[in-house]
């Protein structure tokens, strides 16, 4: 059977379209835009000036603060301008715009495809180098990386557990990346390790990825230091907290951080970057995204460079069918409906979906009947139906009570509604203002 | 039996008057006075407990009035001045004054003026649309349509147009109580002085892209360009961020600004239609406002208001 987590979790249906698909490398776009807030924390400064030529991987937006990351020109070419552009929900934000011309490298880059063993840089030298590279969580929710590798002083770090859980459905991004870049994947890991002091790493793998766990446990044949561990299908197992309840049986406390429980989590995607950047000085460039949809021509696994547009992508595929109802940005769970498809690819692009017509609509909303499934499918063990009634009525210090800000907001209780109650959308609104009044009573 | 039937009624009498003598005594001893003004002012207050104020409720307002010598910020907008007057006499303070206000709703957006670029079927909730992302046209600062200022209004002053798809002040309704600015997560709604007559002039858009991404993505946006605060004999017009804004304060309501205007975003409200030939209607036009600073001079308390704009107004004639 496998472990999981222990509290709520639903089971949609699977729909890994592209599970087969071998990684593509997808043509250079003829321009690319990179924005320049494609991580969580302040945006990063830009710092190359419009008619600069620049080379791929060449620093051109720094960290502004230590919460920030830096962000790399994915292509060579000319900056074309630095101004704001629509981001996927039509938003505008300052991003930097570059033509592409050739593909020349910075100097120092090595792009060869053999795996370099062995690291002999110390812990503090990996985190700098993590951080110079502007890596960030690839799994979607874009955390700096070195913020999470600094750990706090009077804490420490036991375990590493790697999320190659994948449980969003359609996505199959990291699966792929876990068959073909197996080696190193675990590389990235043992870095990772070094440089949180780790003795023990964990990589956790549902089990409708038997084919990854195989291939991984055959890598690691004879090493003790990194366990693959098989885990019952359940959504949303990916989330950080379900995945150390899964993998290690710790709960991490209301309001706390993995490194509360001496944990830290890292997506498989992040320690192929981290590999890259640490073992072959390659800075955040370029990721792995999932294109997909039932109607799409071609359903793959592009290895894009960061700042193409999500079209050209979609084009790539198959083009956008006749009867498209939503592009969603990531999964069909957690994902948001784009309003721009024109808007690029960002360093926490993990998948886009193509929706048709019918299968986009939601059911109209009726009334609550009081069944509790929503409870029950909570993995935060929270009353969603209670969170909602109490949005509604912008009670939001009730809802503070009611742990509103645990929310990992993966959709679950909106998922399992017979009621088909937008719950997720207001409960997400209330957090917001329950955020709002936590940081104003901390200040 | 009998006994046990008056035993019973006795004993129940005397443990009513025991709770009774007991209540009485406790009830005396931690007796809170309350000022009975509070009570009184209350009633002088109109009971809509809108919160308007910013006091919870009528009688918050009511016990700040009492218990306040300065009463100056306080102002409840649904009684207006009056009931303001009314309460001062009262308490034997001297009475807050404030302009008649009236909200305004500064989107000009309408179906046929700002394309769809996709369509929303998210929960209805303007909050919940505000938070997930720019909206269903490509102006990412205009009225998201749902509603949520209609839903806030405790006058049924609000209601959502079907035709232009926003939302329409009733100002004969409206009392300017602000939760409906409260509510909007956009701020397009803003408290503007009525003005005489009920006239008003302002800007009727809140877009602060660069004027060709405003004009794109609606064709009633404000592009600042500047021609306004050029126009303007007062000064009461400026262009900060991409967005002109004119200060209720200064303006005479002159309506040179409206005219200038290039995508109409400067909106004028209940003003007699213009006449069709331009010279006539010039000195016409001139007349007219000039009626409507000197006939409000009653509501309007700030003599220096009308006056400048009586001078404004004969410069303007030569």
């Amino acid at each position: 059977m496998g472990r999981t987590f222990r509290r709520g979790g639903i089971h949609p249906p699977d729909n890994k379209l592209s599970a087969g698909e071998a990684i593509k490398v997808m043509p250079l776009p003829e321009t690319v835009t990179v924005m320049l807030s494609q991580h969580i924390g302040a945006p990063s400064s830009p710092q190359v000036a419009k008619g600069d030529k620049v080379l791929a991987g060449q620093l051109i937006a720094s960290a502004s603060g230590f919460v920030s990351a830096n962000i790399h020109s994915p292509v060579s070419g000319t900056v074309t301008s630095i101004d704001s552009v629509p981001d996927a929900g039509g938003t505008r934000r300052p991003a930097i715009t570059i033509k592409v011309e050739g593909d020349e490298w910075a100097e120092g880059i090595d792009r060869s495809s053999d795996v370099r063993k062995g690291c002999s840089l110390t812990p503090s030298q990996i985190t700098e180098k993590i951080a110079a590279a502007g890596i960030v969580g690839m799994g979607g929710a874009t955390f700096p990386t070195h913020v999470k590798l600094s750990v706090p002083p009077g804490k420490c770090a036991e375990y590493l557990i790697i999320n190659g859980v994948e449980c969003e459905p359609y996505l199959t991004s990291d699966h792929r990346v876990m068959l073909e870049r197996g080696e190193e994947l675990l590389e990235g890991v043992r870095i990772l390790a070094k440089a949180l002091g780790v003795k023990h790493s964990y990589i956790g793998i549902e089990n409708n990825k038997r084919d990854a766990q195989k291939h991984l446990e055959g890598l690691l044949a004879g090493t003790t230091d990194i366990q693959v561990v098989p885990l019952k299908v359940q959504y949303p197992q990916g989330g950080e907290k379900q995945l150390i309840d899964a993998v290690v049986r710790r709960e991490v406390p209301s309001g706390g951080l993995p490194i509360d429980v001496a944990v830290v989590v890292q997506n498989v995607g992040t320690a192929l970057a981290v590999y890259e950047a640490v073992q072959k000085n390659k800075p955040l460039v370029e990721r792995v995204v999932t294109v997909t949809g039932k109607k799409l021509g071609r359903p793959s696994n592009l290895l894009v460079r960061i700042g193409t547009p999500v079209s050209a992508l979609i084009e790539y595929c198959g083009g956008m069918p006749d009867d498209t109802g939503k592009i969603i940005c990531g999964g069909p769970m957690m994902g948001r409906a784009m309003a721009n498809p024109d808007a690029p690819v960002t360093k926490g692009t993990s998948g886009i979906l193509l929706m048709s017509g019918s299968e986009s609509l939601r059911a109209p909303a009726a009334a609550c009947i009081r069944c509790g499934k929503c409870g029950g499918a909570c993995p935060m063990g929270l009353q969603p139906a209670m969170l909602y009634k109490l949005a509604r009525h912008k009670l939001f210090e009730r809802m503070e009570a009611f742990g509103a800000q645990d929310c990992i907001e993966c959709g679950s209780c909106s998922f399992t509604c017979p009621a088909s109650l937008p719950l997720l959308d207001y409960i997400r609104l209330g957090k917001g203002e329950v955020m709002k009044i936590m940081r104003a009573r901390k200040a | 039996m009998s006994e046990t039937l008056l035993f019973t009624i006795l004993a129940l009498c005397a443990l009513g008057v025991l709770a009774a003598l007991i209540l009485y005594f406790v009830a005396q001893k931690f007796k809170v006075l309350e000022d009975p003004r509070i009570d009184n002012v209350e009633g002088i207050l109109p009971g809509a407990n809108c919160g308007g104020c910013g006091y919870p409720g009528c009688r918050g307002l009511a016990e700040a009035l009492v218990k306040n010598d300065d009463i100056s910020q306080m102002f409840c907008p649904v009684g207006g001045g009056a009931t303001m007057k009314a309460v001062a006499e009262y308490l034997g303070k001297s009475a807050p004054e404030k302009e008649p206000q009236v909200a305004e709703i500064r989107c000009n957006g309408s179906c046929d003026k700002r394309p769809r670029t996709n369509i929303y079927d998210g929960a209805s909730s303007c909050a919940v649309a505000a938070s997930l992302y720019a909206g269903e046209t490509g102006c990412s600062y205009g009225c998201l349509g749902c509603g949520d200022c209609v839903a806030a209004c405790n006058f049924g002053a609000l209601r959502m147009n079907p035709e232009t798809g926003l939302p329409e002040v009733d100002a004969e309704k409206c009392t300017a109580c602000g939760a409906c600015v409260r509510a909007c997560p956009r701020m397009i709604i803003e408290l503007r002085k009525k003005g005489p007559k009920n006239r008003r002039v302002y800007v009727s858009c809140v877009n602060k892209e660069k004027g060709a991404i405003a004009r794109k993505a609606c064709q009633a946006a404000c592009i600042a360009c500047g021609k306004c605060a050029k126009v303007c004999p007062f000064g009461a017009i400026v262009v900060e961020n991409n967005l002109a804004y004119i200060d209720s304060f200064k303006c005479k309501l002159c309506r040179k600004c409206v005219a200038e205007c290039p995508t109409h975003a400067i909106v004028e409200v209940n003003f007699p239609p213009k006449k069709e030939i331009p010279p006539v209607a010039e000195k016409k036009d001139a007349t007219d406002a000039k009626d409507a600073v000197v006939a409000p001079e009653t509501v309007i308390r700030n003599d220096n208001t009308s006056a400048a704009a009586m001078a404004g107004k004969i410069e303007n004639n030569d």
